[in-house]
């Protein structure tokens, strides 16, 4: 709790506009939501609770594109729970994408580093004081959550699915040596300059999005560290790895394979 | 230069000295016979064994991928918390 007396001691006027007292670092979590009223009180739950018990700074940036099923009003009233300053409203009208989600989040974000995460509880967010401790360690601009090494895993995949990912993955691994072990993992922290350099040059969709980051950002020669996470995965069983999105996989591969 | 740059060259570096290798009569260059036969085939046979390698090393990794039982658990437990938690901080789901 060393920070927390920093910022009591040190007189009003010498902290910044934004709350941080120099030297401190603030976290920004960027949730894009789509129809997640059942999981984003949950989420943003897990998320205070990481945060407080290791007595971070924090804010939660809540992007929700024009979601049908009330994930709008349950974040409301999250923001009334929480307050303003750490939960932020910044919603869209309808569904716009990732990488202008992750833009449109960030012009909002008061924090130096950004973390960026699934809503559906596919990532845990005690994961994240881990991914400052590793950010720490080696000064990395990056810190990637790999499913595939050290003790990452996950949960909820057949045998049929656990094929797809690691054949992608060596597939992915063989033709791009990337220099990181999980490309397709949105479980991030990044330097804010950072990830506003990389997604201006960043133009893929979907799976290939997270892919071409971390290639982009190893072309700039940013460091990219990892911490081994646990997928959770309680929606593949509604949503099956179907074939469009292989194919649409292997063209942004291709693409990133002849172009960068 | 890309990735594929990369490969078309390796592939060409390796495809020439194999294919002036292999042509050696033609060249003007002498190998022992045993040499020519067992450089001849090599591209089949290396093709062959990168194959293997990689059905190989897909097949232990798809065999060691850890399956996070624990953490499906603790996640359970955690949202039961947290509903009573928000329940009482006067959420409605």
């Amino acid at each position: 709790m060393a920070s927390m007396e920093m910022s009591r001691s040190l007189p009003r006027s010498r902290r910044d506009p934004e709350g941080r007292t120099p030297r401190q670092d603030k976290f920004s979590v960027l949730l894009p939501t789509y129809n997640e009223r059942e999981n984003l009180p949950l989420i943003v739950w897990l998320l205070v609770k990481s945060f407080t018990e290791s007595g971070i700074n924090y804010e939660i940036i809540i992007i929700d594109d024009g979601s049908p099923d009330g994930t709008r009003e349950v974040a409301e009233q999250l923001e009334k729970i929480y307050g303003s300053d750490k939960i932020l409203l910044r919603p869209r009208e309808k569904k716009l994408g990732l990488g202008t989600a992750y833009i449109h989040g960030m012009k909002h974000a008061t924090g130096n580093y950004i973390i960026i995460m699934d809503a559906d509880l596919s990532h845990h967010p005690k994961f994240i004081p881990e991914f400052i401790r590793k950010q720490k360690e080696g000064n990395f601009d990056i810190v990637s959550g790999t499913r595939y090494k050290g003790n990452g895993g996950v949960y909820g995949w057949d045998l049929k699915r656990k094929i797809i990912s690691r054949g992608a993955n060596f597939i992915t691994q063989i033709l791009l040596r990337p220099g990181a072990s999980d490309l397709t993992g949105s479980f991030r922290l990044y330097r804010k300059e950072v990830l506003q350099k990389l997604i201006e040059k960043c133009v893929s969709k979907g799976y290939v999005f997270q892919m071409e980051m971390i290639v982009r950002a190893r072309q700039l020669n940013y460091t990219v560290g990892e911490v081994p996470i646990s997928f959770v995965d309680r929606v593949y069983g509604e949503s099956k790895l179907g074939g469009n999105e292989i194919v649409s996989f292997l063209k942004g591969l291709l693409t990133l394979f002849a172009t960068t | 230069m890309t990735k594929l740059a990369q490969w078309l060259w390796g592939l060409a570096l390796l495809g020439s000295t194999w294919a002036a290798l292999t042509m050696g009569p033609t060249l003007g260059l002498e190998l022992p016979l045993t040499c020519r036969e067992v450089l001849w085939p090599l591209p089949a046979y290396l093709l062959v064994t990168i194959g293997c390698f990689a059905l190989g090393t897909v097949g232990y990794r798809v065999a060691t991928f850890h399956d996070c039982e624990d953490a499906a658990l603790e996640l359970q437990t955690q949202i039961q918390e947290a509903r009573a938690d928000l329940a009482r901080k006067g959420l409605r789901f």
